[in-house]
């Protein structure tokens, strides 16, 4: 069981928010419950850098640029945090709008039992807190 | 419900925040000396041949959970495109949603290319589903149909390794099924030659191996056509009772008889709608 550095404490300066996230112990911080845990935090992430840098060594510089920055229009398009977006602009642009996978299925946010807190997700997404 | 501090929305697919407890739960029990229940598996006999038109797969009919039988009947051999068709052995649901989604994801693959699927496609998209889970899905699957380019078959392990050949064998019967396919396999069988190899696989498995059982099923993939054989044949039927225990009127005698009535009155009735709204 290897300490891995991806599942540090999400509060300001990298210390625990004790306030918002509860206590915290070393162990829980440090040690991924399970070892997928990371892979599949980060997996779109990746595998976008992947295919971008792909398409940066193949058709130059430009290209990944002008997705990424079609990538931000379309992440801007969304409704408050607190509710469900659909976000159909970036699936469109993805390509994941004819494809299912699990997160379409499992645990999705639109059925989800909780709600968050309209006016502290406003603040946390706005940078006020 | 009620509201709680959430800055950030919830993550969709797979979610991780119960490892820790299982973990700890699984701890406890272990020192108590008991055990946490076992996922359904279907520890199995599957296999696949390519044989002269197509592609027969035969499947067994057992699902265990641990040491018991869960289900006597169950159906291994899972739709995916009609062309194309695919095995599971492994844990159940794994099998079950894992063939599900690709199913899904072929059917808009053909409708926005407008042809039909083909089985390399099929085996691309299980194989980078399951490498990227690293094997904590745990499906072993066998594939296989028919296309434009012929019959293919593959074997996919749960890690996400795949084999194209000419006969497969998966499962926890898969040595004794591939024991039968050893010695009789040749290329360019007959459709009934085929069919009875498939059939002697799966048997050898049933019969050999604990986690197998039941009925044999079988589907037989052609260009154009696809018979989907289940049961092909009952190999286990559930014995009939031959003899039994009742005792005939008048095998004791009656020394005496008495008849004492109970008069009950009724003293109060009312009726209590339901809420069936």
């Amino acid at each position: 069981i290897v300490p891995v550095a991806g599942l540090c404490p999400q509060g300001a300066y990298g210390v625990q928010d004790s306030l918002r996230g509860g206590f915290s112990s070393v162990k829980n911080e440090l040690l991924p419950s399970h070892p997928l845990e990371l892979s599949e935090k980060n997996f779109h992430l990746n595998q976008d850098k992947m295919n971008l840098s792909t398409l940066r060594n193949i058709q130059g510089l430009h290209a990944p640029l002008k997705l990424q920055m079609e990538y931000r229009a379309a992440r801007q398009i969304q409704r408050l945090p607190f509710l469900q977006s659909s976000h159909l602009a970036l699936d469109t642009l993805r390509g994941s709008d004819d494809v299912i996978g699990f997160e379409d299925i499992l645990s999705d946010p639109a059925q989800s039992e909780m709600m968050g807190e309209p006016h502290l997700m406003v603040e946390y997404k706005l940078g006020l807190l | 419900m009620a509201t709680l501090t959430v800055s950030r929305a919830p993550l969709s697919g797979f979610s991780f925040d119960n490892c820790k407890r299982n973990a700890l739960l699984e701890g406890e029990a272990n020192k108590v000396g008991s055990n946490l229940p076992a996922a359904r598996k279907t520890g199995t006999t599957i296999c696949g041949l390519v044989y002269k038109d197509g592609v027969i797969l035969g499947a067994d009919t057992r699902a265990t959970e641990g040491m018991v039988v869960a289900d006597k009947n169950c159906s291994k051999i899972h739709y995916i495109s009609p062309n194309i068709y695919c095995c599971g052995a492994g844990t159940a649901a794994d099998t079950e949603m894992t063939t599900q989604i690709i199913s899904s994801n072929l059917e808009l693959h053909s409708l926005s290319t407008g042809r039909l699927p083909r089985v390399a496609t099929a085996n691309r998209m299980l194989k980078q589903m399951l490498f990227r889970y690293q094997g904590y899905i745990g499906a072993a699957l066998v594939l296989g149909g028919v296309d434009c380019n012929g019959p293919h078959l593959y074997s996919i392990y749960p890690h996400g390794s795949t084999d194209k050949l000419p006969y497969v064998t998966m499962g926890s019967g898969s040595l004794a099924a591939m024991a039968v396919f050893e010695d009789r396999y040749k290329p360019d069988m007959e459709e009934d030659e085929a069919k009875r190899m498939v059939r002697d696989a799966i048997a050898a498995g049933i019969f050999n191996d604990l986690g197998s059982g039941s009925n044999i099923d079988l589907c037989v993939i052609t260009k154009g056509k696809v018979d989907y054989i289940r049961p092909h044949d009952e190999a286990n039927q559930k014995g009939v009772r031959t003899g039994d225990y009742k005792y005939k009127r008048g095998t004791t005698s009656v020394l005496t008889k008495m008849v004492t009535p109970l008069s009950l009155e009724v003293v109060e009735e009312s009726i209590q709608t339901m809420d069936t709204s």
